[in-house]
């Protein structure tokens, strides 16, 4: 089940595609931190890479830390194992980290269920906006930024003015 | 004319390229039966020769030649816009071209 608005950020320590371990602790100084469930090869996602990568460089230096991660099942979909999200994070030029799950055992704390899945906290860790980036996939379409306001209301100590939206994109692939 | 609209429900965009492909055909004039096929499992994945969500062919033909190769899966499957930009659904250019 995804958790609530209000829950403290499950913690995780993972291995990121720049070869370093990454845990929640090591975000500690950042007053929003947006935990964003990704993987390679959903185009849901690849539509949504370039909003991300902008919004941690708007918002990089006023203490947002943007972290992306990938629990699919590589198994069965290869696309998504971790040698190629190295790749592909070198390719799109990310600027911000992405994780491997493999066990999945951080995606059963969170309680993703779709990619991309945002899980925006604030200073404090607690979820104070869960959902969707914004509400069109096509970047021309969007009348909504709800992680961008989000973001700002964080970074203002406000609280978010929606809190929930519906995720959109692909299921993440659970290992049978 | 045959149209099959292969599709796995655990992508979203399948009622979108349905209602994108009603619109093309309807916008072309023509009546024709759209065979729907939903794929459950990946041994139907690989047995339909099926590479994502989802998959629309023309007599046989796909409309996405290029996507049409891709490791059969259950996924989303990626087409290109004109611009090289990523979509979960085809273009409507696509449709029209793979119609007589």
């Amino acid at each position: 089940m995804t958790i609530a608005l209000a829950t403290e950020a499950p913690v995780f320590d993972l291995p990121g595609v720049d070869g370093r371990q990454h845990s929640l602790d090591d975000y500690a100084d950042k007053p929003a931190l947006a935990v964003v469930w990704s993987c390679n090869h959903c185009p849901y996602v690849q539509a949504w890479e370039g909003r991300m990568i902008a919004l941690q460089r708007e918002f990089g230096d006023r203490g947002l830390a943007l972290v992306a991660i990938s629990s699919n099942d590589a198994d069965n979909y290869p696309e998504d194992s971790f040698e190629a999200m190295k790749a592909h994070a070198a390719e799109q030029g990310f600027n911000f980290d992405y994780l491997y799950d493999e066990d999945q055992s951080v995606l059963n704390a969170y309680g993703a269920e779709r990619t991309p899945e945002v899980f925006l906290f604030d200073a404090e860790r607690r979820l104070v906006y869960h959902g969707a980036i914004d509400d069109s996939r096509d970047e021309e379409g969007v009348t909504q930024e709800y992680l961008k306001d989000a973001i700002e209301a964080v970074l203002a100590g406000e609280e978010p003015t929606v809190g929930d939206t519906p995720p959109v994109g692909c299921t993440v692939k659970r290992k049978s | 004319m045959e149209i099959e609209f292969l599709f796995w429900d655990g992508c979203p965009s399948h009622p979108e390229a349905r209602q994108l492909l009603d619109d093309v055909l309807a916008a072309r004039g023509l009546d024709v039966e759209v065979h729907v096929r939903e794929v459950f499992t990946q041994a139907e994945a690989e047995e339909l020769r099926f590479p994502g969500s989802p998959t629309i062919r023309v007599d046989g033909r796909d409309v996405d030649s290029e996507g049409s190769t891709a490791r059969p899966a259950l996924n989303c499957r990626i087409y290109h816009r004109p611009d090289g930009r990523p979509s979960p659904v085809p273009t409507r250019e696509q449709l029209e071209a793979a119609l007589p």
